[in-house]
């Protein structure tokens, strides 16, 4: 995207020639985007499901896997709808318009860089429904079914599309600012990660939690999960590079060596601690290191992957394990401990490994110097923060005294499946 | 005639039945059970969360035999069983009134 406006801009400055090799279809980079968008819809179902699903109780296994789906669905059309426009439609400074509201526009001729515009719509369309169905590990087994879906329709379009159209929208102020979120640190994971505390909060806790067991009840469902979403992963960050580039290239060579290096930092945080590695830690650490990596992918090194994956393995783990218990929050799954805190430790590090001194590709915009670069960061990182705080709060809040967030208790202690579906996950 | 309880660790049953089989014993019945002793229970681990499992698997074995068998059928059993650590289990010996052999009608010693 970065690389399309820079185009754009030196077509505007220079000749029309060249504006229009801009609008020249490549068949290479239509053949990855087109894969890259699959390998994306993939993490979430049914990667995302699995590694959700295999942490919650076994009466809300099911409930797990069609809450996501049921996203993956509603997002899609919401996207289409309005979603689309909102994040991409136009070039304000905090909104993109409505002006492609259900796709106008978008033809079968239409471009985007050198790819079908339909191709570019549906890559971004993967991203809206794997941030709403993150939030599900901060909901898990409490939430209604149907203030889900209302939520998430709701949340796409007052929180996820303008965010989206901030920092990848043409015109967008932290784009303008010449922040660095490659793949989305601040639009996916901290957005989601915040939403998802905000959620856990206002939710409140589970039924007996911190007096009964809830231990996870199917953990190779996760690990698999887990490693759907790894391999997935290769889509969400080097797919960013919106073509089959140099910079796809880079972004998939950093995504797997932050991805093994977290697996391990946390795996044997975990040993010197607690005395034994366990299949729950090296999975989340990988997760831990995919999420920090994704700011970062098309700006950093080999070295800020090192770097940005250790770190991410070892503060995330610190975040599940010590500070949930501090605060006394109850976060499922950690939407907010590995997206929330991955995507801050990942947003901040790109600013100084993004440095060419550290093996990087250079700072966004006119930016010279990584305390720059890191400031730009934070600026991103605050106003993330501070809007998805504030406007999740509002909707759960209107949510809560109209229709209601909570099942019943007694719906809560027989589980959603039954409860919310009429269906079990095992019928053993 | 005397009942023969015992409690043991699970994976020490293919042992004991052939100590049991060794020293004549001829037949017994085995009951997968949980429950706790000294050993409590453990503890698991999940990102941190801490969840104590208060009932251990064990295994239960009954066997009827004569009295005269007994003292041999608990040293065969602390012999198998014995691991030395915390949780080998436990046995106990309580009296049977009668046995009957539902095939054939025949009653206490020449039932067991």
């Amino acid at each position: 995207m970065k690389l399309k406006s820079l185009i754009s801009s030196l077509g505007l400055m220079l000749m029309p020639t060249i504006a229009l090799a801009e609008d020249k279809l490549s068949a290479g980079d239509t053949a990855w985007m087109l894969m890259a968008t699959i390998l994306v819809l993939f993490m979430t179902i049914p990667g995302l499901s699995m590694f959700y699903s295999g942490m919650v109780r076994g009466k809300n296994a099911l409930s797990t896997f069609v809450q996501i789906f049921a996203i993956t669905a509603l997002a899609s059309v919401v996207w289409v709808v309005i979603g689309y426009s909102i994040a991409f439609g136009g070039e304000g400074a905090f909104w993109g318009g409505l002006d492609k509201m259900f796709l106008k526009g978008v033809t079968v001729d239409a471009l985007n860089g050198t790819i079908p515009e339909t191709v570019f719509m549906v890559f971004q369309m993967t991203f809206a429904i794997i941030t709403p169905a993150l939030i599900v590990g901060a909901f898990a087994e409490r939430m209604k079914f149907s203030a889900m879906l209302v939520f998430t329709a709701i949340w796409l379009v007052l929180v996820y599309a303008p965010i989206t159209h901030w920092v990848w929208g043409s015109g967008g102020w932290l784009e303008g600012k010449g922040i660095l979120d490659f793949a989305g640190g601040t639009v996916v994971h901290i957005n989601a990660g915040i939403a998802g505390l905000v959620v856990a909060i206002v939710l409140g806790k589970r039924k007996g939690y911190g007096k009964t067991a809830m231990p996870p009840h199917n953990l190779t469902y996760t690990v698999i999960g887990a490693s759907i979403l790894w391999v997935g992963w290769f889509g969400f960050n080097a797919g960013s590079a919106g073509a089959a580039n140099t910079t796809a290239g880079m972004a998939m060579a950093v995504t797997q060596i932050a991805a093994a290096t977290a697996a391990l930092t946390w795996m044997f945080t975990e040993w010197v601690i607690h005395g034994k590695p366990s299949g729950l830690g090296i999975a989340s650490g990988a997760i831990a290191g995919l999420i920090a990596i994704t700011p970062a992918a098309g700006a950093v090194g080999p070295i800020g992957a090192l770097a940005l994956g250790g770190l991410s393995g070892i503060l995330c783990y610190f975040s599940v394990a010590k500070l949930k218990k501090v605060f006394g929050y109850d976060d499922p799954l950690d939407a907010f401990g590995l997206h929330g805190v991955g995507g801050i430790v990942g947003a901040l590090l790109t600013g100084v490994f993004a440095a060419t001194a550290l093996g990087g590709s250079g700072f966004g915009g006119e930016i010279s110097s990584i305390s720059e670069q890191v400031m730009v960061q934070a600026i991103g990182i605050g106003a993330t923060i501070l809007y998805t705080g504030v406007v999740t709060f509002i909707i759960l809040i209107v949510l809560k005294v109209s229709i209601g967030l909570r099942v019943s208790e007694e719906v809560e202690t027989e589980g959603l499946d039954t409860g919310e579906h009429d269906e079990r996950a095992y019928i053993i | 005639m005397k009942m023969i309880t015992a409690i043991i660790k699970p994976f020490k049953l293919d042992d004991v039945r052939e100590a049991l089989n060794e020293i004549g014993v001829k037949g017994i019945t085995v009951t997968e059970v949980k429950g706790f002793g000294r050993q409590k229970g453990h503890t698991e681990l999940y990102r941190g969360a801490e969840y104590i499992v208060d009932f251990l698997p064990k295994v239960k074995i009954e066997a009827a035999v004569s009295s005269d068998l007994v003292d041999q059928v608990i040293e065969a059993i602390s012999k198998a069983a014995n691991t030395g650590k915390i949780g080998d289990g436990k046995i106990f010996v309580s009296p049977i009134e009668q046995t009957i052999r539902i095939r054939t009608g025949e009653t206490g010693q020449d039932a067991l």
